[in-house]
């Protein structure tokens, strides 16, 4: 894993990581479980929520904003947040268990390519999911427009790096694939509930909202919704995304089992 | 399976050959004796250019392509190898043989670098596989015990991408036509069926073009026929010059193809030598077993230097030989002499199952019922 001095050159090297790319890409195609929970769950979500009318109303007690507003960075974090819990270390934990990975690492390229195709492929599909939410907010729901895209993005990146690395680590942590679906749903619903899918932050108690920001989604909430108001996000969202990459980076690499 | 026909053997004739062109440098590549000497569809396929290893006429084997001196690894308490020392010469076949739990894989994982070893040296064709892990990996194909691949990738999608690793990889299109898998380019890996797995993982083993192959277990889990194909595929292989070190527990498959085999137990080697050698050693002498036409009296027997002993099972009798001299003509003679004549005369030696048993004291079939 340490070794990067492939002795094939920069084209054959890059194209050696593009086939294997290639390939994942297919698998996520005919396995399509991480497409159905990253670009069809959220759209569809998105779409039984734009056809309920209240939710197309400004509401006072969401500052001004409609439901579907709010709702549109939630249903972001939801497609980042399954596809990092489930889309990423479900196919790792199964490579490592029918030792596809231990083959790798028998051939001149390290296997942490293999990770690193699989979470950009995930990535993709997250950015795809995304793109789709919003132009159908906007564009059929007439739905905010983010008015600081730039941030926006920021925030998005940050989120990924936040829970990408926690996929890793349930990935490290689970023996089987069935052992991360357990972990990974531990995790995920008290994230996806701090982030706002049942009970949205802007009407929690400040309690709980205080929490809600100190939680990777419901950090990431935060800082995409300021970010579609036209404010660069306070940097507290921002801050706490990057603290939970930073751990979650370390400790994914640190116990990260190959076999 | 005994010594005549280890003898008879043509890779006893390469190896000769083999040592003759060490000897005069000569410009004709050693290893194309294996090649043709090879038997049916083998030797045709070892002739075809290009497809496997390349290796080239590569001169006297000043240097062995794997060498391992005082290996030793543990894995907490558990002492998996103890001190293991053993050299392959290249174009040769290796065996590694033992009981489970012996070894044998972890020996073969600090080979390859997958293992950092305790303590020992480890070099493969010079090189160390800690140091040197991707030019190890580069000259080395592995296939490891059960390693399955994506259910829902295309065989040919599978090797491109594996052909993608290696600088001077082989052509897809000739590998499986080799290895039989041409027609399952476009079957999922979840398709095959056990035997076109194993050779699709022996494909992927050889893709690079490496100068050694390492299989391990690779027959396990094959049917006969299967099994009897992936040998002569083995021999196909070093036809071309590739060395090959063969992890297994079936004595009739090291007996078949190794040249020499290590027999490992308990994290030591406890035997290293030719399948025949071995099985030498096991040897408390050759038996002789027949009818006698007429009783005779046991001493005309057990006079003989030859002999060691006469036992009477009913109407059989068994000689067993001091493992001197040539036990069955002087048998037929001394009977011969008196007027007896010997029936139904069937000559037992005893092979590297026997080997296998005395040297470790495990029986080998008990072992494959375990798995």
């Amino acid at each position: 894993m340490s070794s990067l001095s492939l002795s094939l050159p920069g084209p054959a090297r890059r194209a050696a990581f593009g086939q294997i790319v290639l390939n994942e890409a297919r698998l996520a195609r005919r396995q399509p479980a991480s497409l159905i929970a990253g670009v069809v769950m959220p759209v569809v979500l998105l779409v039984i929520f734009g056809a309920i009318p209240s939710f197309r109303q400004p509401a006072a007690d969401l500052g001004g904003l409609t439901a579907l507003d709010v709702y549109v960075p939630i249903l972001i974090v939801l497609s980042l947040g399954l596809l990092a819990l489930f889309g990423l270390p479900m196919p790792l934990t199964t490579y490592r268990e029918l030792g596809v990975l231990r083959r790798l690492s028998t051939t001149p390229v390290p296997p942490w390519w293999l990770l690193a195709a699989q979470g950009l492929v995930q990535l993709c599909v997250a950015l795809t999911g995304i793109v789709i939410l919003l132009v159908t907010s906007i564009t059929v729901y007439g739905a905010l427009v983010p008015k600081s895209p730039g941030a926006l993005m920021l925030s998005i990146a940050l989120t990924a790096a936040a829970v990408f690395p926690m996929g890793l680590l349930i990935a490290s942590v689970a023996k089987t694939a069935t052992g991360a679906s357990v972990i990974g749903r531990l995790v995920f619903f008290p994230m996806i509930f701090f982030a706002g899918m049942w009970w949205p932050r802007e009407l929690m108690p400040g309690v709980l909202q205080g929490v809600s920001g100190f939680t990777p989604l419901g950090a990431a909430v935060e800082a995409m919704q300021d970010s579609m108001q036209g404010q660069f996000p306070p940097a507290a969202p921002l801050l706490v995304l990057v603290a939970y990459a930073l751990v979650f980076g370390f400790l994914a690499k640190r116990f990260f089992r190959w076999e | 399976m005994g010594i005549p026909q280890i003898a008879a053997d043509p890779r006893l004739d390469a190896r000769a050959g083999h040592l003759q062109e060490a000897a005069s440098g000569g410009g004709r590549p050693p290893l194309n004796g294996a090649a043709s000497t090879s038997a049916g569809t083998v030797a045709t396929i070892s002739r075809q250019d290009g497809a496997i290893g390349t290796y080239g006429p590569r001169r006297a084997a000043s240097r062995p392509a794997v060498e391992i001196a005082h290996l030793r690894k543990t894995y907490g308490e558990l002492v998996a190898v103890d001190d293991v020392s053993f050299s392959v010469a290249e174009g040769e076949i290796f065996g590694i043989l033992g009981p489970n739990g012996a070894g044998k894989t972890t020996t073969v994982e600090c080979a390859i670098g997958l293992r950092p070893p305790d303590s020992g040296t480890v070099r493969l064709l010079g090189l160390d596989p800690q140091a040197d892990r991707d030019r190890v990996h580069e000259a080395v194909g592995v296939q490891l015990q059960a390693g399955a691949l994506p259910a829902k990738l295309r065989v040919a999608e599978i090797l491109h991408m594996y052909r993608s690793f290696y600088p001077d990889p082989a052509d897809v299109g000739e590998l499986t036509e080799v290895l039989g898998l041409a027609g399952k380019l476009k079957d999922y890996y979840k398709s095959l069926s056990g035997g076109q797995r194993q050779r699709l993982s022996v494909a992927l083993a050889l893709i690079g073009r490496p100068k050694v192959a390492v299989l391990d277990e690779m027959t396990t889990g094959l049917d006969p026929q299967a099994r009897r194909d992936a040998w002569a595929l083995i021999e196909g292989i070093r036809g071309r010059g590739v060395t090959i070190v063969l992890v297994t527990h079936f004595m009739e498959e090291a007996e078949r193809l190794c040249d020499r085999v290590a027999l490992i137990d308990g994290g030591r080697v406890v035997a290293l030598d030719t399948p025949a050698g071995l099985a030498a050693r096991a040897r408390g002498g050759k038996s002789v077993r027949f009818v006698p036409s007429v009783p005779f009296d046991d001493r005309l027997l057990t006079g003989l230097a030859e002999v060691r002993r006469v036992e009477r099972e009913g109407q059989h009798v068994t000689v067993t030989g001091t493992g001197t001299g040539e036990l069955v003509n002087a048998v037929i003679l001394a009977l011969h002499t008196a007027g007896v004549t010997a029936r139904d005369v069937q000559l037992d030696s005893s092979n590297l199952e026997d080997a296998f048993v005395k040297l470790t004291g495990n029986h080998p079939d008990q072992e494959g019922a375990a798995r």
